[in-house]
């Protein structure tokens, strides 16, 4: 592969970070909200800071190449970290933080993790927890003190006494710090992101400093990026998007990050933010839609009824400007007068006021929600990325945002289709490989080419279409195409559904598992008195049953238009008696689906959509996060779904 | 650990209390010590928050005395007790239900606000840098009772389990030396419990706080607490480690005899 030119002094994040501090050292690097206020750090502090951690874990024999596991919320503290450890010549591994005992025990024995910083207590039980059985971690640091007084393990130590000891430590060595910054190289290994692998077990990607930092920069100069954006670091810092979004490429190109006061403070903290630069998988989308729509239902009907209209309006407009088709002369007369009433005030209520561009990333978003959010006036943009490209690949472009595609690629990324129809790239930003795993790695690359291991195509214009997961396009027994999370997303358009699994690979139907939203459903049940008492009971309502079975009618309605896809409608469908769970391993910590573990785990309720039962009787099995298990026992309806010409007689 | 006078921080010498013909305790003595958590427990009526209120001021013993921190203050009043460094929660909660978290949390403060009231009004020199000053140490407290996203949220509108965190935070809002907390676990899911256990055994390792908690469920107590008292129909039937007290006959009769009738 092409080696594109990055000068010795650029050529790593510890430099770069260094750079910006010489260059703009009084401008804010980091923002956290703590007791309250938003403390600000500029980059002075971001390498001051990092430099006596570096010391520090120096003191305690960090030498190049060894590991760190970094597990917590965003915290300045442990982006700060981060540095430190590449400026050693160290490799951060950041681990989820809702992550259970064995799965982190599985990344740190994998990664053969020396030391680990965490955040809190919370982390350091887990640690302690699995040490036993972990030879290789020699010590632990962690940031919050709190509750942490009784614990006397000789290989634990707050963050306060790290950073002292690296201050002691300068004295001997003053020039130690910029001595190993200065032999960082670009092709040395910058992080490893542990994928959280919707088959098996996750993998490790290794990315260098070269991959990240051109990607950061090519995509970057790809979208008009500046040094004045300002981001809310809020997506755990294990994914490799809050990596790129809040690490390399707020150093790149030198802009703020702010991190939350909380996990539950966060569309709090995104009002106070507003920030221009708004990163958020679907997941957080759909979660923002369900809130508006909840307020909506809630208001008095005249307001009721006058947001509906503009939001009705906002969406034929946009919906018109997307397909390029004209928009008729009345519509755009009334549209400045919604923006005035209903879009602007709601976009500001949302502390989006001042984004500039907004993406989605890490799954397919449903098109309804993806127009709900354009429609706001607000910039949401499809990227398509992975892990394994250090995240970008293509990017909508302004004035070229289309519906059913995602984008063109950014410099320095080549696409090619296989002849299976698989997506495959090549570009700077292409891993490493997986950490201790050439198996893995030789069969995702091939040739410098990456296998996406989705199914696409890329139409007239050069736009990139992604039908589904390559291995989850299937086909009805009768041969009809069958793309699983393209109804998933159009099920989950609703502010009822909070996740949907389809099934229908060599079966003579397509059926559904739904989750319902228990925030949306649950007031949806309060409004018309319904009581319940928990979310299985909630679940198993008839008139719930009733509410959802309108939105399946409403997904197939919408198949009649797609001429690929339209024999695969919802026959039947069941709504589940427990949440799709990580801890479950239902679906990954980044809230994708395990299909095959979801089959395996409902084969009794799947069985049940294709026979003649009304209801069928299971007990699941759930785990919680402190790796103790319980049982749920419930009967399950099934639903049977007419077929959309009949239910419209 | 605060410091002052050796000794146990508060005494209960033969304390005991009429309401009328009734006796609510009878001779009971008790000593807490600086820097653990002492529980008070028994079946209902046995006297629990009498006690409690004993202590806090709020009603006079008929005899016996009350020494706290080496001096005898036996009959002060309430607010008297409350600057002497000893904060309380209540068994039903009482926050004020229209104001917000962190207002209720700032009333908590109130003890230790001095000024005048035109400087206040016009929030200018030591009025705003005592303002200040408050507000930075309610919002430690809001940080570590991780009440962040209900900063703003007005009391009435909180859950229970919510509200009695809230409570808990306004008692510390007042750095308490003495912190009595009246059945700080009831009503609440398992879930909530160990959270608040939590919070019990935290506040008294990071702030040094000394905790006398009243409960009437015998197991949470047993977890987290130094030395147990249990008090039956007004008089004091056993006190020590939880370990033993758990196998005091007398302790189980008080149980099990409620129990089964």
């Amino acid at each position: 592969m092409d080696r594109q030119p990055l000068g010795p002094d650029r050529d790593t994040f510890p430099k770069l970070v260094i750079r910006n501090a010489e260059r703009f050292g009084q401008r804010v690097a980091i923002r956290e909200k703590d007791y309250g206020i938003w403390q600000a750090y500029t980059w002075r502090d971001y390498v001051d800071q990092a430099r006596l951690i570096a010391l520090g874990l120096a003191s305690l024999g960090f030498a190049r190449g060894d590991k760190i596991a970094i597990i917590g919320d965003n915290r300045p503290q442990l982006y700060w970290t981060v540095m430190a450890a590449q400026a050693l010549g160290g490799v951060p591994v950041p681990i989820y933080q809702d992550s259970i005992e064995r799965e982190v025990q599985y990344v740190i024995d994998h990664a053969e993790a020396r030391f680990a910083l965490v955040e809190d207590q919370e982390q350091v039980d887990k640690l302690l927890h699995i040490k036993g059985q972990s030879p290789r971690l020699e010590y632990i640091v962690y940031d919050d003190s709190r509750g942490m007084r009784s614990y006397s393990e000789p290989f634990l130590s707050s963050l306060a006494e790290l950073v002292e000891r690296g201050r002691k430590f300068e004295v001997g060595h003053p020039t130690y710090f910029d001595d190993e910054v200065a032999r960082g190289r670009a092709d040395d290994v910058a992080i490893i992101c542990y994928t959280s692998g919707t088959t098996g077990v996750s993998k490790g990607a290794v990315l260098s400093h070269r991959n990240l930092i051109l990607t950061a920069e090519n995509a970057a100069a790809f979208e008009g990026v500046r040094s004045d954006e300002e981001i809310l670091s809020y997506l755990p810092m294990a994914w490799v998007g809050d990596h790129v979004f809040s690490y390399a490429q707020s150093i790149v190109s030198g802009f703020a990050i702010n991190c939350p006061e909380s996990a539950a403070t966060v569309l709090h903290d995104l009002k106070e933010i507003g920030p221009t630069y708004f990163f958020a998988p679907p997941r957080i989308w759909e979660t923002i839609l369900t809130n508006v729509m909840v307020r909506v239902e809630d208001c008095a009907w005249p307001k009721r009824k006058l947001v509906h209209f503009f939001f009705g309006l906002a969406q034929e407009i946009e919906r018109a400007r997307l397909s390029q088709e004209p928009v008729p002369a009345w519509r755009r007369l009334l549209h400045p007068l919604g923006r005035l009433l209903v879009h602007g005030p709601l976009r500001d209520n949302l502390g989006m006021r001042r984004v500039r561009r907004a993406y989605t990333a890490g799954e397919a978003i449903g098109p309804e929600i993806f127009v709900f959010f354009r429609a706001l006036g607000i910039n949401v943009k499809q990227i398509y990325g992975m892990t394994e490209a250090s995240v970008f690949i293509t990017i909508q472009k302004d004035g070229d945002v289309r519906l059913d595609t995602v984008g063109t690629p950014i410099p320095g990324v080549e696409l090619k289709i296989s002849p299976a129809g698989e997506v495959l790239y090549r570009s700077p930003g292409v891993f490493q490989g997986y950490y201790k795993d050439p198996e893995a790695t030789r069969q995702a690359v091939e040739d410098g080419w990456v296998r996406s291991g989705d199914a696409g195509f890329i139409d007239h214009a050069g736009h990139l279409r992604i039908v589904d997961r390559a291995k989850d396009v299937g086909r009805l027994a009768d041969g009809t195409l069958f793309a699983p999370k393209y109804l998933e997303n159009k099920l989950k358009f609703s502010p009822y559904v909070k996740e949907a699994v389809c099934i229908g690979a060599h079966r003579p139907h397509v059926t559904a598992l739904i989750n319902i939203d228990l925030t949306a459903v649950g007031n949806w049940a309060e409004r018309r008195k319904i009581a319940y008492t928990s979310y299985t009971d909630l679940s198993q309502k008839p008139e719930v049953y009733d509410l959802i079975q309108r939105e399946v009618e409403r997904v197939n309605r919408s198949l009649i238009e797609d001429e690929v896809l339209r024999g695969a409608r919802i026959r039947k469908f069941l709504i589940l008696h427990k949440e799709l769970d990580p801890d479950d391993e239902e679906i990954t910590r980044t809230r994708k689906v395990r299909r095959g573990y979801i089959a395996q785990k409902y084969a009794a309720l799947i069985e049940a959509l294709y026979g003649d039962r009304e209801h069928v009787a299971v007990e699941a099995k759930v785990t919680y996060e402190d790796g103790r298990t319980g049982t749920i026992r419930a009967d399950v309806r099934i639903r049977e779904v007419a077929a959309a010409g009949q239910e419209a007689g | 650990m605060t410091g002052g006078a050796p000794g146990p921080l508060l005494e209960v010498e033969g304390v005991s209390v009429r309401f009328g013909a009734l006796v609510a305790l009878s001779r009971v003595s008790l000593a807490i010590d600086r820097g653990e958590i002492r529980a008070i427990i028994g079946p209902n009526g046995a006297g629990k928050t009498t006690l409690l209120n004993v202590i806090s001021g709020f009603y006079h013993p008929y005899e016996g005395r009350i020494v706290f921190d080496g001096r005898d203050r036996t009959n002060l009043k309430p607010p008297d007790v409350a600057r002497l460094g000893i904060a309380r929660t209540f068994q039903n909660v009482a926050l004020f239900k229209g104001m917000s978290v962190l207002d209720n949390l700032m009333t908590g403060r109130l003890l230790r606000m001095k000024g005048s009231f035109l400087l206040e009004a016009l929030y200018w020199g030591p009025a705003r840098r005592q303002e200040l000053e408050h507000r930075a140490s309610v919002e430690r407290i809001i940080d570590f009772l991780e009440i962040q996203a209900i900063r703003k949220t007005p009391a009435g509108r909180l859950p229970y389990g919510l509200q009695k965190r809230v409570e808990l935070g306004r008692a510390l809002a007042a750095e308490p030396q003495l912190l009595l907390l009246d059945e700080p676990m009831a009503g609440m899911n398992v879930e909530e419990k160990e959270d608040m256990c939590r919070f019990i055994l935290d506040v008294n390792e990071e702030f040094g706080t000394t905790i006398a908690l009243i409960e009437h469920d015998m197991g949470v107590v047993m977890d987290i607490s130094d030395r147990v008292a249990v008090l039956n129909y007004g008089r004091k039937i056993a006190d020590g480690q939880p370990e033993h007290v758990r196998k005091d006959p007398a302790v189980l009769d008080a149980y099990l005899g409620m129990s089964h009738d």
